[in-house]
């Protein structure tokens, strides 16, 4: 029985990577229908997932185990009912008030972190001696990322027009931005064609047993 | 008229590139050949963070992805489990993503194959499954480990499991990989981890994300290594000696950007000589 559950999945995955790659070709019902039951799918599957693993673990086996001790979670519980008032319009102003603690907190907790890691710890990074390192290659690198950053910067500068000798790192800092665009690029190129790779080997190697 | 014709020709090209792509990535898997990877720095500095941590430590891997980066992911978390047991550390997985915790199940079945029954669930690995939260779980971790998970994905009690039997916050790990494919992932592990309780942390994303994670790599060790995409999964393997699912797809992926360079420069003169017939025909216009 597993062993025909498995190649069902098989044919079913098979079926649905086309489906979803004669796209390439044109916009066709198979692609459609895959990406109808993809969006549906899902939909069903957070929803059964929020229940199961998130509402019931964490709120309701508690308040229902151990109401003394976890009474507090009725709040969370309440402005999370609140939030769900959004789909009455005479009711949705409700909804402000947990979409306003949520913006407030994450915001607070976020700002707090990224002060130390973005900001101070990255500052901190670029303070650096180039020549305390031996090779060639570190010594190089470091003084570009030292240039590099402070262009890159100055470029963000709009208080003082940049033209005559204020256009010179102006200019330094688009060609290291040009620089780090290519690269992301690059990245992008190679994680598309890793997915491509997944899928054709999924297809080769699983379905049609072409490759083992 | 000449729009429509110029369109056909577009979809028609498009379709020839999408051909040629499918064929630079489908014959090499066909017929696999030997290319060549070399480590990267990057890579061999998460890789020393895990071979310089002694024997019997207590460590996190966070699956914080799901089935659709699963070929770029998947090899870094099977190599760095084979890494972590290798060195005798004791794994604890966790998820930010829901269907993480379904992915840690599949990566340590996958490497158990290779340790048969020398490594026992809940003495040398444990999975305590999905908590939604990001940074906010793993700031609770600080205070208190057990709040946060009280039991694992087999439900059992937090402290009837073995290998958590002294480890009480997150300060007890000595070190973290986030295997992540966005948000919640290794940004929320870098700023708290480490920037909140200097735990060294490092990283396996997606090709796309890693460029954003990059300048976290620095003189700060806010990330001890990092892992981009396929290719530094191939090199991690490389660095443990076995040739996984990883190296093997580096034949397809280095025909496939040979490719997309050429393609690059056809269009690129393409564009040149366009440009040069127009200015050409300016100059015949003007006289």
């Amino acid at each position: 029985m597993a062993e025909l559950m498995k190649t069902i999945g098989i044919w079913l995955s098979a079926y649905f990577t086309l489906s979803i790659f004669s796209f390439l070709y044109k916009d066709n019902p198979f692609y459609k229908l895959a990406e109808q039951i993809f969006v549906g799918l899902s939909a069903a599957y957070w929803l059964v997932y929020t229940i199961y693993n998130i509402l019931i673990p964490n709120l309701f086996n508690k308040l229902f185990t151990d109401f003394a001790h976890n009474w507090i979670l009725l709040i969370p519980m309440a402005l999370g009912i609140m939030m769900l008032m959004r789909m009455f319009p005479k009711l949705e102003w409700l909804s402000h008030y947990p979409m306003a603690i949520m913006v407030g907190t994450t915001a607070a907790i976020a700002m707090l972190l990224a002060f130390q890691s973005d900001f101070l710890s990255q500052i901190a990074a670029t303070m650096v001696n180039p020549f305390k390192y031996s090779s060639p290659v570190d010594i190089v690198g470091t003084i570009l990322l030292i240039i590099g950053t402070i262009c890159g910067i100055y470029f963000f500068y709009f208080s003082k027009k940049q033209e005559g000798f204020y256009k010179i790192p102006s200019k330094v800092g688009i060609w290291f931005l040009m620089v780090s665009f290519g690269a992301s690029f690059g990245y992008t190129v190679m994680a598309r064609i890793s997915l491509l790779i997944g899928r054709l080997d999924f297809l080769l190697r699983d379905w049609l047993h072409i490759i083992r | 008229m000449s729009e429509d014709i110029n369109l056909t020709k577009t979809l028609r090209e498009r379709r020839i590139i999408f051909l040629l792509l499918v064929l630079a990535v489908a014959i090499p898997i066909i017929f696999p050949f030997s290319l060549k990877t070399h480590s990267t720095p990057l890579t061999e500095k998460a890789f020393n963070l895990i071979e310089s941590t002694p024997a019997g430590s207590p460590v996190i891997i966070s699956f914080d992805y799901d089935p659709s980066t699963v070929t770029e992911l998947q090899p870094m978390a099977i190599a760095i489990i084979e890494h972590a047991w290798r060195k005798n550390h004791r794994i604890i997985a966790m998820a930010m993503w829901p269907q993480g915790s379904q992915m840690a199940d599949m990566a340590f079945s996958e490497v158990q194959k290779k340790f048969g029954e020398e490594k026992v669930y809940g003495v040398d690995y444990v999975n305590l499954g999905y908590k939604p939260g990001g940074m906010v779980i793993i700031q609770t971790m600080g205070r208190n480990l057990k709040t946060v998970f009280p039991k694992d994905t087999a439900m059992n009690d937090y402290d009837s499991i073995p290998l958590l039997k002294n480890i009480k916050t997150i300060k007890d790990i000595k070190y973290v990989v986030s295997l992540s494919a966005g948000d919640p992932g290794l940004r929320d592990w870098i700023m708290t981890a480490n920037g909140k309780f200097g735990i060294p942390v490092a990283g396996g994303t997606t090709a796309v994300s890693a460029p954003g994670f990059l300048p976290y790599v620095n003189d700060q060790n806010q990330l001890s290594g990092l892992l981009g995409g396929l290719k530094a999964a191939a090199e991690y393997e490389l660095l443990l000696g076995y040739e996984g699912t990883a190296s093997r797809g580096m034949n397809p992926q280095s025909i496939a950007h040979l490719l997309i360079l050429a393609l690059i420069v056809a269009g690129n003169i393409r564009v040149w000589r366009n440009r040069k017939k127009e200015k050409m025909a300016k100059e015949v216009n003007n006289g």
